[in-house]
């Protein structure tokens, strides 16, 4: 049987079943949402139906979780809960897959800050999510911080979801200019459009965008009342003098993405500088497993779009479909990714985010470790790697895992985070079910997967 | 349909999730963390931060931002660490 | 920090077992260099629940060391306490107890004979009855066939005992370097005169081999190999909950997996809390080489025999699940003492899951033997040169 498992259905994930599909191929495509396009073409939830179509052949598994992938041989068997989120009675399968696309994404980093704990401080990505699935605004006066194009549209979301956005506040240097004069490669890019467009939308809300500047305090006892913005100097230390006090209710700060990557290490796939190392096939270094989107790279929804199309039809070639290899796309990854590189380029997070904190600043929100007891256990303890780091500290033990802390602690410990995203558990799962005996559907079967081809183009 | 949070009924739709019907009604907060009991709510929005835990019908650590809500649900704010009931 | 190029003696890997080690020598006055090729307590000791038990041990001379290692411990977190202040003496260090339970009437008797030999041996071990370990373990199961408290069983963080440790060791002159590994000896004369680390040669007067499930492979390429193999383990931990279990409590039948020499999967309950309130459940012995990839089955016989005993459990989150390669000898007794083949290699490995607990007997047995002190315990059993231990040289 010619079957192969993608997990995540957004822009990549839906990509990569669809090209699979039309070859023929058997998909199995899991997502936590309700409705399919992640992230970046999150539905309203409240309205009916899908926006969004498949071919016939692709068995979308909504409200489902991939809790662990387990290498068997010829392939691996992916492990999942589906039903409410975090219930007790959630539904229990275990597929069988030669071939395999990872798609699972990125979430915004947020960088801490005095008061990044308090309720009313969010990611951006939550402000969007929210407005966008739930038609609702995080906040009545919104202050958006952090860096990068992805601000803008999350500040349109606001606005239309009737929030006032009182102030945008980007880090490295003014979008609105990078667009209007982008490096070489980047001229004519398809999004240029759109970002000017959001532009224009907080002009016409006169919403005040100011660039080289950062929340870097938020204010309250229970709950944002107030934040302090201030102008940044060119390694992100605050200017003194330039603080601002700015009445708000809710903070939404992204400092751009990172990779969900658990999934890909329990698969085995070699990770470099943070990213899932691909081929011209997006092939990993792992027989067998294709990854698309935001692991290899964060680059966007038309990138990831691209990379799953080249993704889904190396893993429907992988199980034996006759597939020509799929040139535009390919093509479009390798401009793709030269855009993608030189906005990353264009909006890096810089070292003098640290000097924001003080010693009581949270550095783990689970955990509640402070800065402070980070430094200590790091200077008294000589600690040298992620795994002693969090035992030593408590850093990153937290039910998230280190997906919130882990870059942060790891930078202002000196250690390489990389260690943070092994996590053979992918989500919790509770006892009950992980007691349960899961039935294996479509084994492998040995003699068949013997057969397995390489891709390469 | 109708949901109980913290004993007090609240208006909810088809497709909306904790997060979504209690920030509509402008809570901010719904759990203290175990250390400090400090108030926590939504923050990721996108179901990896864990720091918006709630409490549904007498199941803790439930992510608010990623539990689509069930006519009749018994949301209550969760104090630190807790046991299923 | 002066990196130092001579060292009295070079400990190879900065697990508990050789940061006990370069403790002891160190106390006794040496200048000690460990090394480890990757970061110093990251390996085995940072998989390990931090179990000091006497509890699990059959009288013999492995009960022997973990008795004079029951001892030592609070000793010596006393002593770096003095010595180096009460933040890096913070090892978690928790008496609280063990409580053996067997679900099974077919598992009292061995359970009463275990117990009356270990009492014979000096254990504190009070056999109990179903009410009082419901007493004593409110959310235990109410299937109590018979059971077991030692009070004398720890608990303690291994990650934190290590650095503390190590952090004496620099402390006193010696040095702690991580991503470092060591190739081989410099012998001169069938004695040891330094080893080779990294892309240099560090010049010694003796050398220790606390390579853990590792120990094997250096000592290959020591040109001295001793049999000790990998024995996989995991562990799971559950979100952080309110107060549900007190001691360390344990099925009956993890004494006999602890024995037992099987290549198969052996799993029994181990259920403890820690001190941030998550609970982990161990545990399990797979002999599979130094395969890493996560096998749901070993998982779910965790979570199965947990909720067994606790079944308060089942609604719970398991939110990770770490694993580590445990040092594993044929006759399940650590090797610790002087190789035979070459004057100034030393051997301290082969604890199995027991490193933890033993470690500063551990340490203490072998810097008694480099000084001709009389030994803290008999060391005879865990001589190198004993036939399960000692490997042909390989040409």
């Amino acid at each position: 049987m010619r079957r192969i498992v993608v997990v995540g259905a957004g822009p990549a994930g839906m990509a990569a079943a669809a090209a699979a599909a039309r070859h023929g191929v058997d998909v199995v495509l899991i997502d936590a949402g309700a409705k399919l396009g992640g992230q970046y073409h999150r539905q309203d939830a409240l309205a009916p139906g899908d926006a969004f179509v498949l071919p016939g052949n692709v068995e979308h598994v909504a409200d489902a979780t991939v809790w662990a992938i387990e290498p068997v041989d010829g392939g691996h068997r992916v492990h999942l809960r589906i039903g409410p989120a975090d219930g007790p009675r959630r539904h229990g399968r275990a597929v069988e897959a030669r071939a395999l696309v990872l798609a699972t994404g990125a979430y915004d980093r947020a960088l801490p800050f005095p008061g990044w704990d308090l309720p009313g401080v969010f990611t951006a990505g939550a402000a969007q999510a929210l407005a966008k699935g739930q038609g609702v605004a995080v906040g009545d006066r919104v202050v958006v911080g952090g860096t990068g194009p992805f601000l803008l549209p999350v500040t349109a979301s606001l606005i239309g979801a009737g929030a006032r956005v009182v102030e945008v506040a980007e880090a490295n240097a003014a979008v609105t200019g990078w667009l209007s004069d982008p490096p070489g490669a980047l001229a004519g890019w398809s999004k240029t459009g759109e970002l000017m467009r959001f532009a224009a939308a907080l002009a016409r809300h006169r919403v005040p965008y100011r660039s080289r500047s950062a929340v870097i305090e938020a204010h309250g006892i229970d709950v944002v009342e107030s934040v302090t913005v201030a102008r940044l100097d060119g390694l992100w230390n605050p200017v003194p003098g330039t603080e601002r006090r700015i009445e708000a209710d809710a903070v939404a700060v992204g400092f751009g993405f990172t990779p969900q990557l658990e999934l890909a290490l329990a698969a085995r796939c070699r990770v470099e500088d943070g990213f899932v190392v691909v081929d011209a096939a997006q092939g990993t270094s792992a027989p067998g497993v294709f990854a698309a989107g935001e692991l290899t790279g964060i680059g966007g929804a038309a990138l990831a779009a691209s990379e799953g199309e080249v993704a889904g039809a190396a893993a429907a070639k992988f199980v034996g479909a006759a597939v020509e290899p799929p040139l535009k796309a390919m093509a479009r990854v390798r401009s793709g990714r030269k855009f993608a590189a030189a906005l990353n380029a264009a909006y890096p997070v810089l070292p003098g985010w640290q000097g924001w904190l003080r010693d009581d600043t949270i550095v783990c929100r689970c955990e509640e470790v402070t800065k402070a007891a980070l430094y200590r256990a790091v200077d008294e303890r000589d600690v040298e790697a992620v795994r002693s780091l969090k035992l030593v500290s408590g850093a990153g033990l937290g039910l998230c895992q280190g997906r919130v802390c882990g870059r942060n602690v790891a930078e202002l410990a000196g250690v390489d985070a990389a260690g943070f995203a092994k996590r053979p558990i992918a989500s919790p799962i509770r006892l009950a079910e992980l007691a349960e005996e899961e039935p294996v559907e479509s084994p492998i079967d040995a003699e068949e997967s013997g057969r397995a081809l390489g891709v390469e183009y | 349909m109708r949901v109980l949070f913290d004993g007090e009924e609240f208006e909810a739709e088809e497709g909306q999730t904790v997060a979504g019907v209690l920030l509509a009604k402008g809570v901010r907060s719904w759990r203290t963390t175990r250390g400090a009991g400090r108030p926590r709510g939504l923050f990721c929005g996108i179901g990896v931060c864990f720091d918006c835990l709630v409490n549904v019908n007498g199941v803790p650590d439930v992510r608010a931002c990623q539990r689509v809500v069930a006519d009749g649900d018994d949301i209550r704010t969760q104090t630190g660490a807790e046991l299923p009931s | 920090m002066s990196r130092i190029e001579t060292a009295d003696v070079v400990v190879i890997g900065a697990g508990i077992i050789g940061a006990a080690c370069a403790e002891a020598l160190s106390a006794s006055g040496m200048r000690v260099l460990v090394v480890d090729r990757g970061a110093p307590a990251g390996g085995t000791t940072a998989g390990g629940e931090g179990n000091v038990l006497l509890s699990d041990k059959a009288p013999g001379p492995e009960l022997d060391l973990a008795v004079a290692s029951r001892r030592l411990w609070p000793e010596l977190i006393e002593s770096l306490r003095a010595e180096l202040g009460d933040e890096i003496a913070r090892v978690e260090w928790e008496p609280k107890g063990g409580l053996v339970v067997a679900t099974e009437n077919d598992a009292r008797g061995p359970l009463a004979i275990l117990a009356e030999a270990q009492r014979r041996a000096g254990v504190q071990a009070t056999a109990v009855d179903a009410a009082t370990a419901r007493e004593m373990e409110p959310h235990l199961t109410e299937h109590v066939a018979a059971a077991v408290h030692y009070p004398e069983d720890a608990q303690l963080q291994p990650v934190l005992a290590a650095t503390a440790m190590l952090a004496a060791v620099r402390s006193r002159g010696g040095d702690v370097r991580g991503w470092s590994e060591a190739h081989g000896l410099v012998v001169v004369n069938g004695k040891v005169a330094g080893v080779r680390v990294g892309e240099g040669t560090i010049a010694c007067g003796a050398v220790v081999n606390a390579c853990g499930p590792w120990a094997g492979h250096f000592g290959a390429a020591a040109g001295a190999p001793v049999e000790v193999l990998p024995r996989r383990g995991m562990v799971l931990v559950t979100a952080p909950l309110p107060h549900v279990v007190s001691r360390k409590v344990y099925a009956a039948d993890y004494v006999a997996a602890v024995a037992s020499s099987d290549v198969d999967l052996q799993v029994s309950a181990v259920v403890e809390s820690t001190a941030t309130g998550t609970v982990l459940i161990g545990s399990s012995r797979q002999r599979v080489g130094f395969d890493e990839a996560l096998q749901v089955e070993v998982l779910r016989r965790l979570a199965r025999s947990a909720v067994k005993l606790f079944p308060v459990l089942a609604g719970v989150p398991v939110m990770r699940a770490y694993g580590g390669f445990r040092p594993y000898t044929p006759d399940h007794l650590p090797v610790i003492g002087e190789d035979p083949r070459f004057r100034g290699l030393w051997h301290a490995s082969g604890h199995e899951g027991a490193g933890i607990g033993l470690a500063p007997a551990t340490g203490r047995l072998l810097a008694d033997l480099m000084y001709g002190r009389a030994p803290v315990v008999d060391p005879t059993r865990f001589r190198v040169d004993r036939p399960a231990v000692i490997a042909e040289v390989r040409t």
